[in-house]
């Protein structure tokens, strides 16, 4: 079984087109991992249907770093 | 025996942003069954989508082409390059529509004069633009189909004046009906049950909507992709000839509820 970084750094890489080295916790998806808007709404929602919840558009604005997704996401497993 | 009737036909589909767009569920199921698919984008970023998706369809004849709808150059180069490399277009899904998120955001009644006219030209009046582009090829006659959403006729929250571009765009789809009847050209709309697209993302209390689907429509179920582009391929088919100026609702039967 992954662990969420793993899945989660799988959907970056495959999303973004980035190295999985770049794929750091305190990378941001917009000033690290040249995401625009639209890659981040494409990228929340593939987490959705990854780790199958629903990701309201409050939560995901706050979501900016790879941690904070990792952070979110573990939180609402639990 | 075919009854599409769709194989090596030329279909121009518009709109697919990336592998969830409606668009690119009627797409998929053109090329499954035989047809030629020339792609429209506007922005670098969907044609960069649409090489990637296209990857796996390399023994298909494709082609992408830019087409931005606000601007009757880009429309008219569009459809000339289209006609130029195909010759006969047969049918087209418009699948574009846009607004401000502001617009979609505020109040109804703060809806800026500007974004009024930016929705209405984007969502309703590109069809009529296209249409009229295409027409000088759509030589054998055909059909086409565009994607409507049931705010275009009930207030849905959020929805705002994408909903009353909505709904010139039904009516647009009748008017050209009837223009374009003569020609053998067929004009109709689907009204698509709420759908996880990028677009659909944009609309404030989309996840509400979803939830209300699974709960009120009679099939108890959100509509996909698939659904409406099966249906999408129904209406640019043979077995849709008596079909025109028609909204066909593909929502699990969402509309018909009180």
């Amino acid at each position: 079984m992954s662990t969420v970084l793993e899945r989660v750094t799988k959907v970056i890489v495959d999303r973004l087109g980035v190295d999985e080295s770049e794929v750091k916790e305190e990378a941001s998806f917009r000033e690290d991992l040249g995401a625009d808007s639209l890659d981040v709404v494409e990228l929340v929602m593939e987490l959705e249907d990854e780790f199958d919840m629903e990701i309201s558009d409050e939560d995901a604005e706050k979501i900016v770093t790879v941690g904070d997704a990792i952070k979110y996401i573990e939180s609402k497993l639990n | 025996m075919d009854v599409l009737k769709l194989k090596d036909k030329n279909i121009v589909v518009m709109g697919v942003a990336n592998e969830r767009s409606i668009a690119w569920g009627a797409a998929k199921k053109l090329l499954e069954v035989g047809a030629n698919v020339i792609f429209t984008y506007r922005k670098d970023r969907s044609k960069a989508k649409l090489e990637k998706i296209l990857e796996d369809y390399q023994d298909h004849k494709t082609a992408i082409i830019q087409c931005d709808v606000n601007s009757d150059e880009s429309i008219q180069n569009a459809f000339k390059q289209i006609g130029e490399q195909f010759g006969v277009i047969h049918g087209i899904v418009h699948s574009v529509a846009f607004a401000h998120a502001e617009d979609l955001k505020n109040r109804f009644v703060e809806t800026s004069r500007e974004g009024y006219a930016f929705a209405q030209d984007t969502s309703a009046y590109s069809l009529i633009a296209v249409a009229n582009a295409a027409r000088p090829y759509m030589t054998e006659g055909g059909s086409i189909v565009t994607m409507s959403y049931l705010g275009a006729e009930r207030v849905l929250e959020g929805y705002n004046v994408m909903g009353v571009a909505k709904a010139a765009l039904e009516a647009s789809v009748r008017y050209l009906a009837a223009d374009l009847g003569k020609e053998g050209i067929r004009v109709n709309a689907i009204s698509a049950g709420a759908i996880r697209t990028l677009a659909a993302k944009g609309v404030p209390s989309f996840n509400e909507a979803l939830h209300r689907y699974e709960e009120v429509s009679p099939l108890k179920r959100n509509t996909n992709k698939e659904e409406v582009g099966d249906m999408t391929v129904v209406m640019l088919s043979e077995l849709s000839r008596g079909v025109t100026g028609e909204t066909i609702y593909v929502d699990s039967g969402y509309h018909i509820m009180g």
